[in-house]
């Protein structure tokens, strides 16, 4: 169905291509997916297939790439909508009209297809994704999950041959990217279509793939299938190196798998107790009380009583529009509050000015870059110290802890997703607040770029500070959070240690929990750490 | 066989809905009398109760009123300062401001008169009226649907003004967003430097934006021009620009008196002609459908038959007895309703009963349950846009 032959390219200015000779056959009702660390050309590869690379990045293709026999170098990506359908990752920017139904039909208006037609397939398709309720709905008033799906409806209803999804899952709260991937898994099985899908959470999808595509990073493409690939891949999920740790083989890819394999394992870790996390000792550092923010009639948080200890990371998390965000933004003082007090060492730092409130609590904000508006990092981080009157060099000497060798000259928005992190973290971080909040950080960070992150996070907290993080990541937060406070409908739900409130959760628990449940273990690192244990005591 | 009267609910070609408001405008345009204006003003705002939809745009009619409210007293208050219109009846006498020489003819303040009063009402009224009637149309119809209304060689600019209508509220959370980030780091810049750490984030995140929905358009097969020979391509080109080339001399030709008498209205119409004849062969070989377009049906038919005729009334009433639509100010009298216009305004109110009603949105929210199961809350990633600047 997708054909790639001898396929090189290079974006404009760069001196290594993106993709090096790239051979690729893929058949009809595959559905492949391709992994690799942020960075290595995954959206190309996927934007290759339409010939939106080039046509609309610029650089130079060489070889040829077909969709059905149909080469992208002699059309352009319009006439490819009736064969690939494309849905990015952010689905808010990719809308065209306004209202779900007519997002569904405007693929086949540009493709002219009968009146009758279209209202059998958009009926068909607000079905097969259950969205039929939706579709009057303005576009803006859903949530991340319908959106998703209206995205995913938006190009079905012109039967495509293949979809390409790139990150359709990222932003979305566990719960929501499982009725996604329930619709994907649906056209694979029903359609028969072939489907190329790029994720940086592998453990969300690898299960149901057929053919894994792994890009090392030097422009090259490992083809095969997964459990193959896996073995020896830079990107794996944790339940995969959970079975290369105890020698599974063939690697598991679900939890199923693995659990079916781990009787032997759990009657091993049986004698162990998981190491306990430490117990919120500390002083606190921020005492919330009957914290109460409204948006006109809606009400966001309500009657929230919090208490953040220094020396403490907790996990915020709950479905999309739940409350979090906005109880970041209350409990920072630059938020709307209605009622209620918070209190940071005597202060409450919404009654304070900007700089004083700066000084006590830090916040991170979703869309990070917001902060950064100047030409080059060392400007930022010069800016930075200005602002927070501290001493010249604070700020890229923060940097330099948590992202080593940025270059100085570099500008902000040509960093990566964890760089640029790590220098919103940094000028946060230079004004020295006790509190640290933020609010999804983890969005559109790879394996390696997550696991240097909670390093950083329990480097923080090991120094004192009180950190929140608000994620909808359960693998990062079983690796990074003491606690864990859900929240739904802006009232705190279940508030303990993370091991407590995770485990027995069908949504939150992370994948090695659920493999050896009823014991509360949580991360690969924790068995590791058991099993060398055990090996270094002769039994 | 039952035949019911009562039209199923649906939506009304937006193109019956203007014309009816433009008809009901016209009345108000032809008279001066205060109750045959507020006779408009009920039936108007009576039928887009009725007739309205739940969408957000149908809610802007009361800020068409309030608009009319504030061009009412606007009047009135400038005939007050300025003392425009001499009177019989002075109602109260303010101090005048002795303005210079020069001034002479303007007054300031002073006397002032019922008549004075009144005229400058009637008038705010009468143009108050004409506005609430746009208004209405606006309300009753979805102004984007009347885009799509648009023939096929038009297309390009309704998909470009529905965007641009869907971009500005993304800009301004933008702004808001960049603003509360801003208060984040305590910038305390003032003026040119503090606008520009706003500006930069907002204008790229506007032209990232641009950029992945350009992308999606065409991956969707926005301008789509299927296997067409480069030469049909060539010619439609050749004919729109030629034809448009053609009106402008034509339009030029026909003001100026001075030139030929051929590059007048002989111009204009060959020019409109090649263009259209280009647009035509554009549109045909541009293949786009409509999804569920409007159709024209009894219910439009009558909803417009009944502003037509209202208009007409009003019409024949200036043929036979004006003077009920002109209340007299000297000597000032009560206005009067004649039983013509009268009977004309009342037909305007027809569609209140005649045209179908709107499909409300209720039934969309039956699905709570539904979208709670799949994760969604009631305001999902809007939750950031709800959050205004602190």
């Amino acid at each position: 169905m997708i054909q790639f032959e001898q396929v090189t390219f290079t974006y404009p200015g760069a001196a290594e291509p993106a993709l090096r000779e790239v051979d690729l056959d893929l058949g009809e009702g595959e559905l492949v997916l391709v992994t690799g660390r942020t960075g290595v050309g995954k959206s190309t590869l996927l934007g290759a297939v339409n010939g939106l690379v080039p046509r609309f990045t610029g650089g130079q293709l060489r070889g040829r790439v077909a969709v059905a026999g149909q080469d992208t170098a002699h059309f352009p990506p319009q006439e490819f909508a009736h064969l690939v359908g494309v849905v990015g990752q952010d689905p808010l920017a990719g809308f065209v009209t306004d209202t779900v139904e007519d997002e569904l039909a405007y693929g086949m208006e540009q493709l002219g297809l009968s009146s009758e037609v279209m209202r059998k397939r958009v009926e068909e398709t607000l079905d097969l994704l259950g969205i039929a309720e939706l579709r009057r709905r303005a576009l803006s008033t859903l949530s991340g999950g319908q959106q998703q799906r209206v995205a995913l409806g938006s190009v079905l209803t012109a039967h495509p041959k293949v979809l390409v999804l790139d990150e359709p899952t990222s932003a979305l709260d566990p719960t929501a990217a499982e009725d996604v991937l329930a619709a994907i898994i649906r056209l694979v099985h029903d359609l028969g279509t072939t489907v190329l899908v790029a994720e940086h959470r592998v453990e969300r999808v690898v299960q149901y793939a057929d053919r894994l595509l792994h890009l090392p990073g030097d422009g090259t493409v490992r083809d095969g299938a997964p459990a193959a690939l896996l073995t020896d891949s830079d990107v794996a999920p944790p339940v995969v190196r959970l079975g290369r740790l105890a020698g599974w083989r063939p690697l598991p890819l679900s939890v199923r798998d693995a659990r079916r394999r781990a009787g032997e394992l759990r009657e091993r870790l049986a004698g162990h107790a998981p190491p306990a996390s430490a117990p919120g000792g500390g002083a606190v550092a921020l005492a919330a009380r009957r914290l109460t923010v409204t948006y006109g009639a809606t009400v966001a948080v309500s009657h929230v009583d919090l208490a953040l200890h220094s020396g403490e990371v907790l996990a915020l998390m709950g479905r999309n529009g739940s409350g979090k965000s906005s109880l970041l933004w209350a409990l920072q003082g630059s938020g709307p509050r209605r009622s209620g007090t918070v209190d940071v060492s005597g202060t409450d730092p919404g009654k304070v000015p900007a700089r004083r409130a700066r000084a006590l609590v830090g916040l991170v904000p979703q869309t990070a870059s917001d902060l950064l508006y100047l030409e080059t990092v060392d400007a930022e981080c010069a800016q930075s110290d200005t602002e927070s009157t501290a001493p010249e060099g604070t700020c890229r000497a923060l940097l330099d802890s948590l992202a080593p060798g940025i270059p100085g000259g570099r500008h902000p928005r040509d960093l990566s997703e964890g760089q640029k992190l790590a220098l919103v973290l940094a000028v946060q971080l230079s004004s020295a607040p006790g509190v640290v909040l933020l609010d999804e950080p983890t969005r559109g960070l790879d394996y390696h770029a997550k696991a240097r992150f909670t390093e950083v996070v329990r480097e923080l907290a090991a120094r004192g500070s009180a950190v929140v993080v608000a994620t909808h990541d359960v693998e990062f937060v079983a690796g990074a959070a003491d606690r864990v406070a859900v929240m739904a409908e802006g009232e705190i739900v279940a508030d303990g240690p993370t091991a407590r409130v995770v485990v027995s959760s069908p949504a939150f628990a992370p994948q090695i929990a659920k493999v050896l449940a009823p014991q509360e273990w949580l991360t690969v690192e924790q068995i590791a750490g058991v099993l060398a244990q055990e090996k270094g005591v002769p039994a | 066989m039952r035949f019911s009267l009562r039209p199923l609910p649906r939506t009304v070609h937006p193109g019956a809905w203007w014309l009816w408001a433009l008809a009901m405008a016209s009345c108000a345009s032809r008279t001066t009398n205060p109750l045959l204006l507020i006779m408009i003003l009920a039936v108007c705002g009576y039928v887009v109760v009725r007739r309205r939809s739940d969408a957000p745009w149908a809610l802007a009619f009361r800020m068409y009123l309030l608009l009319g409210a504030f061009i009412v007293t606007m009047r009135v208050a400038f005939r007050v300062v300025f003392g425009g219109g001499q009177g019989s009846i002075v109602l109260f006498t303010l101090p005048q401001i002795p303005l210079p020489e020069w001034a002479a003819g303007i007054r300031l303040f002073g006397p002032v008169a019922a008549e004075q009063l009144l005229g400058g009402a009637y008038d705010g009224l009468r143009l108050a009226t004409m506005l609430v009637c746009v208004g209405a149309a606006n309300a009753l119809a979805n102004p984007k649907r009347m885009l799509k209304a648009l023939p096929g060689a038009l297309y390009e600019i309704g998909t470009a003004v529905v965007v641009a209508l869907s971009v500005a509220p993304q800009l301004v959370e933008s702004v808001q967003r960049v603003r509360r980030a801003r208060r984040l780091r305590a910038g305390g810049q003032k003026g040119a430097r503090a606008l520009r750490g706003i500006l930069i984030p907002v204008l790229e995140d506007a032209v990232n934006r641009s950029l992945a929905l350009a992308a999606a358009m065409a991956s969707h097969g926005y301008g789509r021009t299927g296997r067409i020979s480069p030469r049909t391509r060539l010619l439609t080109g050749f004919l729109v620009l030629t034809g448009l080339l053609g009106v402008c001399a034509g339009l030029y030709g026909v003001m100026d008196a001075s030139t030929p008498r051929y590059m007048g209205a002989p111009m204009l119409l060959a020019g409109l002609a090649v263009a259209t004849t280009g647009f035509l062969i554009g549109g045909r070989r541009l293949r786009r459908t409509r999804y569920r377009p409007d159709r024209w049906r009894p219910g439009e038919a009558a909803v417009v038959l009944s502003g037509l005729s209202a208009a007409t009334l009003l019409y024949l009433t200036t043929k036979v007895d004006a003077a009920d639509l002109y209340p007299s100010l000297t000597p000032l009298t009560w206005p009067e309703i004649g039983a013509l216009p009268a009977l004309g305004i009342l037909l305007g109110a027809l569609p209140a009963w005649l045209a179908p009603p709107p499909v409300l949105e209720q039934g969309a929210y039956d699905g709570e349950s539904a979208s709670s199961r799949t994760g969604a809350g009631e305001h999902g990633p809007t939750a950031m846009t709800k959050e205004p600047a602190a």
